[in-house]
């Protein structure tokens, strides 16, 4: 058996958990593997069902696991990119602006929609996931999950769930949601940009206006609408909702 | 972009800073956007300055959610164990979230806001 090549892995191996310990690793392959994953995404004509997020964690998991590399240290690294959730979620004020004329003529059916969304999704979460048995904890966890990230860990923390597991729930309903809208909304004949904007900005938070602002601008601007406000709607009725049904189940 | 970027940060620690001190349950970027709004009203001439790198930012929105959604691989025990509750109660609650919504907006604008005319231009 040739012993350089044990060697010469051995040698890669050290490399690896080298630069594995510094944040630069985690950045670089947050921005490679997601480009690779948004490619994908361009390749199949922005096909909902290719959802870069899904490709990209589930690409990142799986070498993280492969490597044996802790979350928390590629975190290290990643918190950069996370951290910019914070002036993208101000950044909003733009296209919410330039939208301003018709969220004032639309602002009853956008409020409707908004309490009526939100509630929705979560009674259904906590009802379908006590009916399936699941742990109250869990159940915690899941009510706020259409929320963006943030407020979501913020609300799950009050209400006696696991902030880090809504966090990963919040990711994988805005995937659901994006995947699943157009062909729901198809189904529903809602044909109208602003109606299929805001709905899934409500249902399905940042992941969901991502995927509205890649079919059109006034889609994401609306969709964009939808999960600011769904974000301030959550923050204060939430707790409230979710604490009562929690209680009863 | 740096006096862009800079606006949003500032935005984002005004609106941090006022939740904080007022114990206020909502997140501080949320309060920001809603400040940044009010100062575009207010003075719209800000806009051209911050457009094109709220744009970038909010093109890439998606990328934002991954090192959170990686996170995953902390809870796949729990996952695991309740992978039928989680999963039907996390893709039935979403659709009828945007079921519920959409329909919801779109009785009501019927009944309250009729569209405008396709006179004005406007595409429906």
């Amino acid at each position: 058996m040739n012993p350089v090549l044990p060697a010469a892995a051995e040698r890669l191996a050290d490399v690896w958990v080298y630069l594995a310990t510094t944040p630069l690793l985690g950045l670089t392959i947050t921005l490679l593997v997601y480009q690779g994953a948004f490619m994908l995404y361009q390749r199949s004509g922005f096909h909902p069902l290719a959802n870069p997020v899904a490709m990209a964690v589930v690409a990142l998991g799986t070498l993280l696991w492969a490597t044996g590399t802790p979350y928390a240290t590629y975190f290290e690294g990643a918190q950069f990119v996370h951290f910019l959730l914070g002036p993208a979620t101000v950044a909003l004020a733009v296209p919410l602006f330039e939208q301003l004329a018709r969220l004032k003529r639309l602002w009853l059916p956008m409020l409707g929609s908004l309490v009526v969304g939100t509630l929705a999704a979560t009674v259904t979460a906590i009802g379908v996931g006590w009916v399936l048995g699941a742990s109250k904890a869990t159940l915690a966890s899941l009510a706020p999950k259409s929320v963006t990230t943030p407020v979501a860990m913020g609300i799950a923390e009050k209400i006696g769930g696991l902030p880090s597991l809504t966090a990963v729930l919040v990711v994988c309903t805005g995937i659901v949601g994006a995947a699943s809208a157009r062909f729901l909304f198809d189904a529903l004949r809602i044909t109208d940009p602003t109606v299929r904007g805001f709905a899934l900005g409500t249902a399905a938070h940042g992941i969901g206006t991502a995927r509205a602002f890649q079919v059109s601008q006034e889609m994401g601007a609306f969709a964009g609408l939808a999960m600011g406000l769904s974000a301030l709607f959550s923050a204060l009725a939430l707790p409230l909702v979710a604490g009562l049904l929690l209680r009863w189940v | 972009m740096i006096p862009a970027l800079a606006t949003l940060l500032v935005f984002q620690l005004l609106g941090e800073a006022l939740v904080f001190a007022l114990a206020a349950p909502v997140p501080g970027p949320v309060v920001g956007l809603a400040l940044l709004l009010l100062v575009l009203v207010l003075r719209p001439a800000w806009l051209q300055a911050i457009k094109p790198t709220a744009q970038t930012l909010l093109q890439h929105l998606s990328l934002l959610f991954v090192p959170a959604g990686v996170g995953v691989m902390l809870h796949l025990q729990r996952l695991g164990d309740e992978a039928l509750a989680i999963g039907v109660a996390l893709v039935l609650s979403t659709l009828v979230g945007l079921a519920s919504a959409a329909l919801t907006m779109a009785w009501l604008m019927k009944r309250v806001a009729p569209a405008p005319q396709p006179v004005d231009g406007e595409q429906p």
